[in-house]
């Protein structure tokens, strides 16, 4: 670090000190670090918007006017934002452990290929009443995406396989499995979606209840979003206020230390990638449910999983927060359909974790001016 | 269906492969881990053909497309060796920016005409040989050949070099290669570059030789993923990642041929009959990189062979060293 600054040190008295934090900064501070690098991000995206030959602000003011502009994109935007909660809370508690479970995309399309196996293999008759549809259909997501979440954790596990790599490639592979179900066996007619669900096997929606509350009419928001402010309530438990959560906790900051205090490394592994993929999963089985009500791959496999990992990130990992960012990134994704060039929400998102990731280091470090002595 | 066909197409396609696996072991051995390689070839191929389209210069365009490629990949050096910041993260990171940003500036570039494409062309008297002529030397790119020259030429920088035995001691102990005189900072910073550079030729090879065009995020389909899963089946080492680069060529190919034929080993040809099988195959090469990462996880662990010791791990000076 000096060396960058001698230059500086001849003509100022000045230089620039970069010394490790010691003092945890006040509550504040993060918060405003993070809000910096966001709108740090936006600006770099703008000029790379500027630079493909969009127009930034215009992109900007649309992004806002279409995902906040009155109740009724408020609510696609929560709709958007429903699958992102719940594969950020995958994301999140599988990083708490430094476990770098990047399959979230997969194990949500197979949690929704679970669920609508319920549905269409059919494991419940048509006429089944609703909630018990919904109850097999949440089990069965969930099952599907922690099936899909134990392959990697047993292979890390037990062969020390990089999950990474190990998650990324059962992404691609979960893809072309539902399309073979889509295509081969559920097909409507040849096309690239499988027949739609009976009514009972859908989460309900606001607009059902238009007749009651004129105010709901339109309204698409579904029980999907319940699903997931309940796991994120349920995930924070777990992780700040129950022995398995700190034992989480623990290995992701000292590994050694956790083994040394006789907790199982080997089984948290899995366990863990198995939680992940069922929050995955249950992200799944709601847009299936919720939206779509049927199979079909491309809405359903829209980069959710991605996306969750940049809301886990930027959330630090707190299944709290991760509603609120989830909202912010739903937003993006809705907006951004309409906007020119179509890979605008994408590159922000990346330009977002990037600055994000770079703006971690002041709560790392402190940097100070400090006065040379002669 | 004949196998010396799809050999042939395997070594072309593995090309692209083993240009971005070689840059990430080059990157892998100083010491920093760049998961941002699929982001890099993107990039690489978008720059490549849009180059190529607006001069009628493939040459230049695989040049611009490297010079691209390694830029960004700064992007990625300057977080995780300046800021210490985690490498995972913030290669993924990269990976989302390579993505987003070659489908920003690749717009609309899909439905551009044909392009000119890098020359194709047969080795005279080695073409002769039986078997290894028609597979290797016969109607090859000249990336292929390329390939070819490169691939001894890193294992020979690596290992018999004074340049090389400093990048592998800054990824082996840093500290006391710092002690020694190396720049830890500057040769790390230099590696993630020539491994940006190798990403961004790997990708320019795919729009500019072996599938011309650019397909959006279609054009790599995870191949920048599969590279970083070779690097660990490598070994690190550049002749093992020649083989299994082509390996993983000739499996594309053999998935493709494969639904060709209504007869397969003198029985009715699955795969010609139900074509839904396709989506089976489709998943080959993804299955076999998991495969080939249990298998190359557990040589690693009995041969007591592993990763550059420092790799993934934060240089900073005066802190005490891993």
């Amino acid at each position: 670090m000096s060396e960058s600054t001698s230059a500086l040190k001849k003509r100022f008295n000045y230089r620039i000190q970069v010394e490790p934090r010691l003092d945890v900064p006040p509550v504040w501070f993060p918060l405003v670090v993070s809000l910096g690098a966001i709108v740090m991000a936006l600006i770099l995206g703008g000029i790379l918007i500027s630079v493909a030959g969009g127009d930034a602000w215009k992109s900007y003011v649309h992004i806002a006017k279409a995902s906040f502009g009155d109740i009724g994109v408020l609510s696609d935007t929560i709709v958007k934002a429903t699958p992102i909660i719940l594969t950020a809370l995958a994301c999140s508690v599988a990083f708490r452990m430094k476990l770098w479970n990047i399959g979230a995309e997969g194990q949500f399309i197979m949690g929704a290929w679970g669920a609508s196996a319920v549905a269409l293999v059919p494991l419940l008759q048509p006429d089944a009443p609703r909630w018990l549809f919904l109850f097999v259909m949440v089990l069965a997501g969930m099952a599907a995406g922690a099936a899909w979440g134990f392959i990697p954790g047993y292979l890390k596990a037990k062969f020390n396989v990089n999950e990474i790599i190990s998650t990324l490639m059962l992404n691609y592979i979960a893809v072309s499995w539902v399309n073979y179900w889509v295509f081969a066996v559920w097909s409507e007619s040849g096309f690239q979606m499988s027949t739609k669900f009976p009514d009972n096997a859908s989460l309900p929606r606001l607009l059902e209840y238009a007749k009651t509350f004129p105010i709901l009419r339109g309204l698409t928001t579904h029980g999907g979003l319940l699903l997931g402010i309940v796991a994120a309530i349920v995930l924070w438990l777990i992780v700040f206020r129950s022995r398995w959560g700190y034992e989480i906790r623990l290995i992701g900051d000292n590994p050694h230390a956790a083994q040394y205090a006789g907790i199982s490394i080997t089984r948290n592994t899995i366990l863990v990638m198995m939680l992940s993929g069922a929050l995955a999963g249950l992200g799944g089985m709601s847009e299936v449910a919720g939206v779509v009500h049927r199979l079909q791959t491309s809405p359903v496999a829209a980069g959710y999983g991605f996306t969750g990992i940049i809301v886990a990130w930027l959330s630090k990992l707190n299944p709290l927060v991760i509603i609120v960012v989830s909202v912010l990134f739903g937003a993006l994704i809705l907006a951004g359909r309409e906007i020119q060039p179509s890979g605008v929400p994408k590159m922000i998102q990346g330009t977002i974790l990037v600055c994000l990731i770079a703006s971690d280091f002041l709560l790392r470090y402190r940097v100070r001016l400090v006065r040379v002595e002669e | 269906m004949n196998f010396i066909i799809i050999l042939q197409a395997g070594v072309a396609s593995g090309t692209v492969l083993l240009f971005a696996t070689l840059g990430e072991i080059l990157a892998e051995r100083s010491g920093i881990l760049n998961l941002g390689v699929e982001g890099m070839m993107l990039i690489g191929a978008m720059t490549g053909y849009s180059v190529t389209i607006h001069t009628g210069n493939p040459w230049l365009g695989i040049l611009v497309a490297m010079l691209f490629a390694g830029v960004i990949s700064q992007v990625h050096a300057f977080i995780s060796i300046s800021l210490h910041a985690d490498q995972v993260v913030s290669g993924l990171a990269l990976t989302f920016l390579g993505t987003g940003l070659s489908l920003v500036l690749g717009e609309g570039l899909s439905k551009s005409g044909t392009v000119a494409l890098m020359p194709s062309f047969s080795i005279p008297l080695l073409s002769l040989i039986p078997i290894i002529g028609p597979i290797f030397f016969t109607n090859q790119n000249v990336l292929v050949y390329i390939g070819y020259i490169l691939t001894p030429l890193v294992w020979f920088y690596i290992n018999r070099t004074r340049p090389g035995l400093h990048l592998r001691s800054v990824g082996e102990y840093p500290s006391a290669a710092d002690a020694l005189g190396i720049n830890v900072y500057r040769t790390r910073y230099l590696y993630v570059f020539i491994g940006g550079m190798l990403a961004g030729l790997g990708g320019a090879t795919i729009s500019l030789a072996v599938a011309p065009g650019w397909f959006s995020e279609l054009t790599t389909a995870g191949q920048g993923w599969i590279a970083v899963g070779l690097v660990i089946f490598a070994q690190w080492d550049p002749i093992r990642a020649a083989v299994g680069s082509y390996a993983f060529g000739a499996l594309r190919r053999l998935i493709l041929d494969i639904q060709g034929p209504t007869l397969l080993l003198g029985f009715h040809n699955p795969f010609y009959y139900n074509s839904y099988l396709g989506f089976f195959l489709q998943m080959l090469p993804y299955a076999f990189t998991v495969i080939v990462l249990v298998i190359g996880s557990r040589e690693a662990i009995r041969k007591r062979l592993g990763a550059p010791a420092a790799l993934g791990n934060p240089y900073i000076r005066g802190e005490r060293g891993k």
